[in-house]
């Protein structure tokens, strides 16, 4: 029988949050000389939300991976501790205080889908639904002004936020739904032309189509990098669920031949990929650095073990320092030795949802597991790579650490959906045994 | 499926070890190109971010710091900026540091290893030192008479302490207030256009940076080759020269000034400076024993650091027999700064040696604990002793009843030299007046001050008496200033 470690996630969120009031604690004597005020404060609130959930996940999904939360909690901690950290330096930009309502917000849905989600089977069904609120959502900022070139948020009253960030998770289930029905007709049917099998168009048609239609809203919204996360995970899914590597060859010389076509056609872009491929031609021009100059500046300052937190000078980056580019103040403050870590943290977090979907019996189950960790693994490389140089910057935010509201609430979810495919992945299944009944075979030989 | 799923796995993996290695090749390996690169503020931010530390004259600090509470904070203030500007120069966030403030950036900034008591353990904690003290040799009551005597007129003046090297003045007319060009913004930017394109100069430190033809004044020199040569062996013997002269090898006839001159002694020549006697014992010396005697005193010097560099002197090494004789009585192609001309006179009061001009006497921690300091270095044998000595009593002849009268101090032993240097294209320019002086209490066993003032819009009597009437009373008061310092201590 599996051990159900809640004790183990228990000290690991302890854990979690004394580092979190650690960290707030040393911006504050870097800053002020003094403890922050609120650290009690904040510790508690973070320590309630962190206990909240794991109430929620002890009663509910006992069995669930005990690694999954206390990531989520420590690197939402930390996100909290940077925002806090770069406030000091923008006394009329105050973005803490809506981070952590929001962050309550994203807790209160964990639990939320932990409590009343008693299945993950249950999402199978509403696969068409999902993928009609998905583009809507991605639909509806069209009718908003553009805000810093990109269409991708709604504002009402006070509060924004990228409907775009909800719709990856509604994606992924459509995907999984639909991919795990259809698998085998894609995988095994169609025309084979040279040495590809072309499923039938009647298979491959809706998921295409909408593939298409949710690349093709994020372009005219100039969300690049939303669709470049829709891309991979549909070709990650596609590929998980059907084997076929021409699936993958398809996927990159199609990614390649649109990526060519919007790099050099679109302004936008195209000075992003200019700017990547130069980063100092703006000094050299005697216009100062760009922003991504100034995050490999930040980047470098801080070297080996960081300048510490407080004491760095990523605020240079300018606008959208705390989102976009709140990597560069981690790096810059927590060094080369404090990022890996925080990379290490996500990496332990895809590889926690990959190790459920290997463990799952359902294909659905895997695929939204697999699909859920992608959509971590590649936002983390799509905004990391960007803001260090190694790939063409694109808006992004990074999971849990980036100010934003939409997206905080939103990996809260895949946290939470993750948190229950586990369960199911670990739970032992001894009834049915018992019971004489011969488990359905839901996988076949491949 | 699930040789799939480790396969995805796997890419994501790939994707992790990429991100880690290009942010090792960031952060390590093209750290330090980023970090040096001219576009990245933090260099300038962590300079300024302190305090920087201060310059003193007689242990008052000419300087300050306020915190503009800008992204650059500290910016650099001065206390009588136009007086010290010569000293410290400038340190701006926007145009960087000249002379002290530049010499010794690296105490005052606090970067420098000689301030942190464990080198090694403040690179790796990358703490930060507060910015250490520079003390400086000026003496501020002569700095003061000095740039009073001045008054504005365009010109220097450089007064060292012969036996140590100690420069105890240096004053640049017209100055500037190095305060203004603290900070960023239009103001500093306006204050450096201004300073920039006037036409008085006022950031050009004449003291050391600006070269004049010394005139007269450099007849010192070549009275000390032609003793020194043997040349001359009897100071009060007639010299073989006509008057007037002339120029060997062309039909010009070089004039005096003075009467009397015609085969005057060495003696007489250097009491009303006669050009004719100087110039024919230059000839006589030769080119090789003029230059070798001027490089002695530290014509053609182009290493010379107080810590600041020093304009070279000139003295032509390559010149024909009428240049070479025009070069003799400081003119030609024959250039000197101010404080070279000191290092004359002082060559001459400390018996022929001179001693290694400085003005930073010691640097200091926040605290106050010495980390460096310079001592009396010898810079040059610049004649012999006896010839010093002889020279000595002839410069004090000038003064007391030659041209330099006006620089005699009661109760003291002063000598002088007075110049007017010819310039411009045919010499029609207003002539530079020049006085070099060295004086010695009476009841004191070393002369405490050499002294050099040239003023460059002098009076305009085109006469070798200028030097005696517009420079040698500034000469004399900074030299009551030094004797009155001296008696006091």
């Amino acid at each position: 029988m599996t051990a159900k470690r809640r004790g183990v996630e228990l000290s690991l969120l302890v854990c979690a949050v004394l580092i979190s009031v650690l960290g707030y604690a040393d911006v504050g004597l870097a800053e002020n000389g003094a403890v922050p005020p609120d650290a009690a404060r904040y510790g508690g609130g973070l320590g309630a939300l962190a206990l909240l959930a794991h109430l929620a996940v002890r009663f509910r999904a006992p069995y669930a991976d005990p690694l999954l939360l206390p990531i989520a909690v420590l690197l939402n901690g930390l996100g909290l501790v940077l925002i806090y950290r770069l406030d000091l330096e923008t006394p009329r930009d105050q973005a803490a205080l809506p981070q952590l309502v929001w962050s309550t917000l994203g807790v209160a849905l964990f639990i939320a889908v932990v409590v009343l989600l008693r299945d993950h089977r249950v999402l199978q069904r509403y696969a068409y639904l999902s993928v009609a609120t998905a583009l809507v959502l991605m639909l509806v900022p069209i009718f908003f002004p553009a805000v810093n070139g990109a269409r991708i948020w709604i504002r009402l009253g006070g509060l924004s936020f990228q409907p775009g960030e909800f719709a990856k998770i509604l994606l992924a289930v459509f995907f999984a739904a639909y991919l795990a029905a259809n698998r085998n007709a894609l995988a095994y049917t169609g025309r084979r032309i040279w040495r590809l099998q072309l499923p039938t168009g009647r298979v491959l048609g809706p998921i295409v189509a909408i593939w298409v239609l949710s690349v093709g809203v994020l372009v005219l919204e100039r969300d690049l990098g939303t669709s470049l996360l829709f891309f991979g995970l549909f070709v990650i899914m596609l590929y998980v669920a059907t084997g076929r590597t021409g699936w993958i060859a398809v996927g990159l010389l199609l990614a390649a031949v649109g990526a060519f076509a919007v790099g050099s056609l679109e302004p936008h872009v195209h000075s992003r990929v200019e700017d990547w491929l130069n980063p100092y031609a703006s000094i050299e021009a005697g216009d100062g650095p760009s922003q991504l100059a100034q995050s490999l500046f930040s980047f470098a300052a801080g070297g080996m073990f960081g300048t510490g937190l407080g004491l760095g000078h990523s605020i240079l980056i300018g606008f959208a320092a705390k989102s976009d580019f709140i990597l560069a103040t981690a790096g810059e403050e927590l060094g080369l030795a404090g990022l890996t870590a925080l990379f290490l943290l996500y990496g332990l977090l895809v590889a926690r949802g990959y190790r459920a979907g290997l463990a799952l019996l359902d294909p659905f189950g895997r695929l939204l597991a697999i699909g859920l960790a992608s959509i971590l693994a590649l936002q983390v490389f799509v905004i990391a790579g960007g803001v260090m140089g190694l790939i063409p910057l694109t808006g992004m935010a990074m999971p849990f650490l980036a100010q934003g509201g939409s997206s905080v609430v939103t990996n809260w979810v895949i946290v939470a959906l993750l948190i229950r495919v586990s369960d199911s992945a670990r739970a032992p299944r001894p009834d049915t045994v018992e019971a004489g009944v011969i488990a359905p075979v839901v996988e076949d030989a491949r | 499926m699930i040789p799939y799923i480790r396969r995805a796995a796997a890419l994501c993996l790939v994707l992790l070890v990429a991100l880690l290695v290009n942010a090792a090749r960031v952060m390590i390996l093209e750290a330090e190109s980023l970090d040096e690169n001219p576009a990245n503020r933090r260099l300038a931010i962590t300079r300024h971010g302190q305090p920087r530390g201060e310059i003193l004259v007689e242990g008052r600090p000419v300087t300050g710091s306020r915190d503009s509470g800008q992204q650059l904070r500290y910016e650099r203030t001065y206390k009588q900026g136009p007086l010290y500007a010569p000293v410290t120069g400038y340190a701006s966030q926007t145009y960087g540091t000249t002379l002290v403030e530049n010499a010794e950036d690296g105490v005052l900034s606090g970067t420098s290893p000689l301030l942190a008591p464990l080198p090694f353990w403040n690179d790796i904690s990358r703490g930060r030192l507060p910015g250490g003290d520079v003390v400086t040799t000026i003496r501020a009551p002569m700095q003061e008479a000095a740039y009073r005597g001045l008054g504005g007129k365009r010109g220097a003046v450089a007064a060292i302490e012969p036996s140590s090297g100690r420069i105890l003045a240096l004053v640049s007319s017209p100055s500037y207030d190095p305060g203004e060009l603290s900070g960023t913004g239009p103001a500093v930017k306006g204050a450096w256009a201004r300073l920039n394109s006037s036409p008085n100069q006022p950031m050009l430190n004449r003291a050391i940076r600006q070269t004049y033809p010394p005139g007269s004044t450099f007849k010192i020199v070549t009275a000390a080759a032609a003793l020194d040569a043997g040349v001359v062996t009897d100071v009060d013997a007639p010299t073989d020269t006509p008057d007037p002269f002339v120029l060997p090898g062309t039909r010009q006839v070089l004039p005096n000034a003075a009467k009397g001159c015609g085969n005057a002694s060495l003696a007489y020549a250097i009491q009303w400076s006669c050009n004719t006697v100087m110039a024919g014992l230059g000839v006589e010396v030769g080119l090789a024993g003029m230059v070798e005697a001027a490089e002695r005193f530290g014509f053609d010097d182009t290493g010379l650091r107080i810590p600041s560099w020093v304009a070279k002197s000139n003295f032509d090494r390559e010149m024909s027999a009428d240049q070479l004789a025009l070069s003799s009585i400081g003119q030609f192609d024959t250039t000197a700064t101010p404080l070279q001309m000191a290092m004359v006179a002082a060559a001459v009061a400390n018996n022929g040696e001179i001693a290694y001009p400085y003005l930073v006497d010691r640097t200091t921690t926040a605290g106050g604990t010495t980390v460096d300091s310079t001592g009396r270095r010898s810079y040059r044998q610049a004649m012999r002793p006896s010839t010093a000595t002889q020279l000595q009593r002839l410069m004090v002849e000038a003064v007391e009843e030659g041209t330099g009268s006006n620089a005699a101090i009661p109760g003291a032993r002063v000598g002088g030299k007075t110049g007017t240097a010819q310039h411009g294209l045919g010499n029609t320019g207003t002539p530079y007046a020049w006085f070099i002086a060295w004086a010695q209490a009476s009841d004191a066993a070393q002369p405490a001050v050499a002294v050099a003032v040239v003023i460059e819009d002098a009076e305009a009597s085109r006469t070798d008496i200028s030097g005696g009437g517009s420079a040698a009373p500034i000469a004399r008061a900074v030299m009551e200033e030094a004797l009155r310092a001296r008696a006091v201590s």
